[in-house]
């Protein structure tokens, strides 16, 4: 048997987790009354028939909704040693971490889904120009996939919850605001910070703007962000 | 031939020696005890052969395999039930051993039927559709152990199996173990001296992560110490020449006489471990006018051995 064999099972195994405990429907309500609220609030000020200010709005909700989905991931299993029964069976690190990975995005997919309505909705009131709404829906999968993976490092780090999530959120947060931080900053290293910045490359596919550099830049920040959290999980293990 | 070599194990967690140069073999189809005081090493060394922690050093070989190059094919040889059973409190029961069976690599068809068994022998067909959260210690038990049975391994484990069970139950999964260990390797974690009597051929004892015995059950009993005890009780005879006639004996060393209850008299012998001297004593009692009214050989119990080799002091 190969080495990625069983993360399927756990992934099944994973995304039935989220619904079966209220979490799951809190957190997607919590995310659509926050993000409808802010987002329609001044829609119609600006008699504007696009989701620009949507999708602006996006990435600093993330911040704080990612990590609440997978704060509990590692350390609810490491705190009530469910965590042992899971690795002595025949699973990997990786098996672990992929299934966990894949399960919390599509949670984040599926929290995502119900604001296609806004796009219907606008559609139905003017002209909407459908590129940047894809466009920011798939970009907002990428950003997802990497706060996904920052949020289970943070989670593999400790066996608390509330201090996952405070990690996690830390992280993605500095993520997020740190090309609005610029002018703090001297003008050599502009370049690299703005680069750094998840905001920056959401803003450039949000646009409808497929850029293979935004693109590689999330698939970066996610490879890293599991492969620290398999480094934790190794370490654990001393 | 040896199932499970355990070659100058040792872990250390920061200063503390947790577990210190242990070397054993368990032979394929041995139920073994592993038995000692809280801390004694028991659980981690569990935890090292079932892959979950690595040693600080020494090795342990599975069948072919050795933990540190081949995990995976050791954790699918091996059921194993961690200490209280830490189990998913969300999931259902029927879904949980769902999950483990894929993990395990079961079919869909033989996957339902073997769940089907397994209920069966660990008694939860009523719980099946209830989250494991809310079942009692004992049905979380009996989960842990269709979890380490699901695959069908070769070699099971189990920490502290019979903890917090009701003494029905306990029996249960007892005649559930030695079920197992009739084909299976079993090794059993446990500080239950009676549960060691009952279901292991054989018991290690654990003290401050080393091995300060390792026998069979029956001979740990009886043979471990330099004297036996007999007892007897005789009546119609006199203290003095009981014991003139028995210390003749050879392999006696001493007769100790008890008062006379109605006419009774109760000797204790102190005898030569290595020689069985009863056959003397019945001929000797035999040529005099004694009635026998008792007469045994004190078998030392475990908790006896226990408490000699692991006692502070």
């Amino acid at each position: 048997m190969g080495l990625f064999l069983n993360w399927r099972h756990l992934l099944r195994k994973e995304f039935r987790g989220f619904f079966v405990s209220p979490i799951a429907y809190i957190v997607i309500c919590v995310f659509l009354v926050v993000s409808g609220w802010f987002f329609f609030s001044t829609f119609f000020i600006f008699n504007q028939a696009e989701m620009r200010d949507f999708f602006q709005l996006l990435p600093i909700i993330l911040v704080f909704i990612i990590p609440a989905i997978t704060m509990r991931q590692f350390s609810e299993e490491i705190n009530i040693g469910s965590y042992e029964l899971l690795t002595t069976m025949p699973v990997t690190f990786p098996d672990v971490i992929i299934g966990k990975f894949i399960a919390s995005l599509c949670f984040v997919a599926i929290m995502l889904f119900p604001t296609v309505a806004y796009a219907v909705f606008i559609s139905l009131l003017g002209e909407l120009d459908w590129g940047p709404v894809i466009g920011g829906y798939i970009g907002a999968l990428f950003l997802g996939a990497s706060f996904v993976s920052i949020g289970l490092f943070a989670s593999a780090l400790s066996r608390n919850q509330i201090i996952a999530f405070i990690i996690g959120m830390t992280i993605c947060f500095f993520l997020t605001i740190i090309d609005k931080m610029l002018f703090f900053l001297p003008e050599s290293l502009l370049g690299l910070f703005q680069y750094i910045g998840a905001d920056y490359h959401f803003r450039n596919i949000s646009k409808g703007i497929i850029d293979s550099r935004d693109l590689l830049y999330f698939i970066t920040v996610s490879f890293i962000g599991l492969y620290s959290t398999h480094l934790v999980l190794e370490q654990r293990r001393r | 031939m040896a199932m499970i070599r355990i070659n100058n194990l040792t872990k250390y967690y920061g200063d503390f020696c947790a577990v210190n140069n242990i070397s054993l073999e368990i032979k394929k189809g041995e139920v073994l005890g592993l038995l000692g005081p809280n801390g004694a090493g028991k659980t981690t060394t569990l935890r090292i052969l079932t892959c979950y922690m690595p040693p600080t050093s020494g090795t342990i070989t599975v069948g072919d395999y050795n933990i540190h190059d081949h995990p995976l094919e050791i954790k699918r040889m091996i059921g194993y039930l961690p200490e209280s059973a830490p189990l998913y409190h969300d999931m259902l029961v029927y879904d949980y051993l769902g999950f483990v069976a894929d993990i395990r690599g079961l079919k869909d068809n033989r996957k339902e039927e073997r769940i089907r068994e397994l209920s069966q022998t660990c008694g939860l067909k009523e719980v099946m559709h209830r989250p494991i959260g809310e079942l009692s210690k004992g049905y979380k038990q009996r989960v842990g152990l269709a979890h380490a049975m699901m695959g069908d391994p070769e070699i099971l484990i189990l920490d502290e199996p019979t903890s917090g069970l009701d003494p029905n139950q306990i029996v249960e999964i007892r005649e559930i173990i030695k079920r197992i260990g009739r084909e299976r390797t079993v090794i059993l974690s446990t500080h239950i001296l009676s549960e060691v009597e009952a279901t292991c051929d054989r018991v290690v004892i654990l003290h401050r992560g080393r091995i300060v015995a390792d026998d069979r059950t029956e001979a740990l009993r009886t043979s471990a110490g330099d004297r036996r005890n007999i007892r007897l009780t005789l009546q119609g005879a006199k203290a003095e020449d009981v014991s003139k006639v028995l210390s003749g004996i050879e392999g006696i060393y001493s007769v100790g006489a008890g008062g006379p209850e109605d006419g009774a008299i109760r000797f204790t012998l102190t005898c030569d471990p290595k020689k069985d001297v009863r056959a003397d004593i019945y001929r000797a009692i035999k040529a005099h006018d004694w009635i026998i009214l008792e007469f045994y050989q004190e078998t030392r119990t475990l908790e006896s051995v226990f408490r000699e080799l692991t006692g502070e002091g």
